[in-house]
């Protein structure tokens, strides 16, 4: 059964499934390296980077509003209000 | 607990996890099978139905609108949460003197860093504007849109304009922005029920061309209203956050101080 909607535009299914894998492969690597990271500025800004390849993996799998969402918060405005409570804390310890 | 003690308890515990996991897993449909009806008759009918080709904003604005409502007070009560607690920290903090002498000068933005902040500035705009006024038409929303937009504040902090940055989202216009937005939608579900209908009926003309802009009734308007509330809390959760960190930096010798 298929359901794909076929326009000039349409990758070839063989090749949408590698890009498939290879961003599932890529978003357990990317979750892998935030845990593993541990200096929390770095960790921030390899969470922003998974927050990226977060929004490439909805994209691939035809969901392009939540990619949106997600290319927003998680790579842009997560990222930027975890800085600013480290940049408190850090003022706070001085 | 000695370190061998937890490393067992440890085990255990993710045993039992893995095994729940597996039991869950035996029971799913096939990678990419969907098994259910109601996907396959909305993507029949939505479209005939609400002139909106964009249909995951016919989903979310009409279909299950009621649920999206209720999404949007959670981000709408989150802000005020923020709000609240971060006003009392900075009384708190105000007498202080001891914190205050802990200011020292900002460290200078980066020319790069300031100019690409600044040529995103006006296309996150533009790109904000036109995801939370098309929901009908293509794939975006008012979420989509309303965030994109809080980028582009953001963008004029980091081109190293803090104090433009409060200039253009005053913390009076952004409350009122955000209570517009997230009282118009439930106005526009109001608005159903004093005609007589069920709340948030699309009760306005849906257009006769499916995909142009002026179509789907209620769906864009209420995707506007959306776009304004998400617009608004993120603005004001960052700009509250924002006052938190750079208060001690601003308030050093000859600073900014409240």
């Amino acid at each position: 059964m298929t359901l794909a909607v076929v326009t000039p535009y349409t990758v070839p299914a063989g090749l949408m499934d590698v890009l498939q894998a290879v961003l599932l492969v890529l978003v357990a690597l990317g979750a892998t390296a935030v845990v593993l990271t541990r200096a929390p500025v770095r960790q921030v800004i390899v969470l922003s980077v998974y927050g990226l390849l977060l929004a490439l993996l909805f994209l691939v799998f035809q969901a392009p509003d939540v990619s949106l969402s997600e290319l927003a918060v998680g790579a842009i405005v997560l990222p930027l209000l975890l800085l600013l409570g480290l940049a408190k804390v850090r003022s706070r310890e001085k | 607990m000695t370190p061998r003690v937890r490393r067992w308890v440890f085990l255990a515990g993710m045993a039992g996890l893995a095994a729940f996991y597996l039991w869950g897993l035996h029971g799913l449909p096939g990678f990419g099978r969907y098994p259910g009806p109601y996907g396959d008759v909305i993507n029949r009918i939505a479209v005939s139905q609400t002139n909106a080709t964009g249909v995951v904003s016919a989903v979310n604005f009409e279909y299950r609108g009621f649920d999206t409502l209720g999404e949007e007070f959670i981000l709408f009560a989150a802000a005020t949460g923020v709000a609240t607690v971060l006003r009392r920290l900075r009384g708190e903090r105000e007498g202080s003197a001891e914190d205050e002498a802990a200011g020292r000068d900002l460290p200078p933005t980066s020319d790069a860093v300031r100019q690409v902040a600044l040529i995103l500035t006006g296309p996150a705009l533009v790109i904000g504007w036109y995801l939370a006024s098309h929901a009908q038409t293509s794939p975006s929303g008012g979420f989509q849109g309303g965030v994109v937009l809080a980028t582009a504040f953001m963008l004029i902090y980091l081109a190293g304009q803090f104090l433009a940055f409060e200039r253009f989202s005053p913390a009076d216009v952004t409350d009122a922005v955000e209570a517009v937005g997230a009282g118009g939608f439930a106005a526009i579900g109001l608005a159903g029920v004093a005609m007589g209908l069920s709340f948030l009926t699309n009760f306005l003309g849906l257009g006769t061309i499916p995909g142009a802009v002026s179509s789907s009734g209620t769906i864009a308007l209420i995707s506007f209203f959306v776009g304004m509330e998400v617009a608004a809390a993120f603005v004001l959760i960052v700009s509250e956050m924002l006052d938190q960190a750079l208060l001690l930096r601003a308030a050093g010798p000859g600073g900014r101080s409240r």
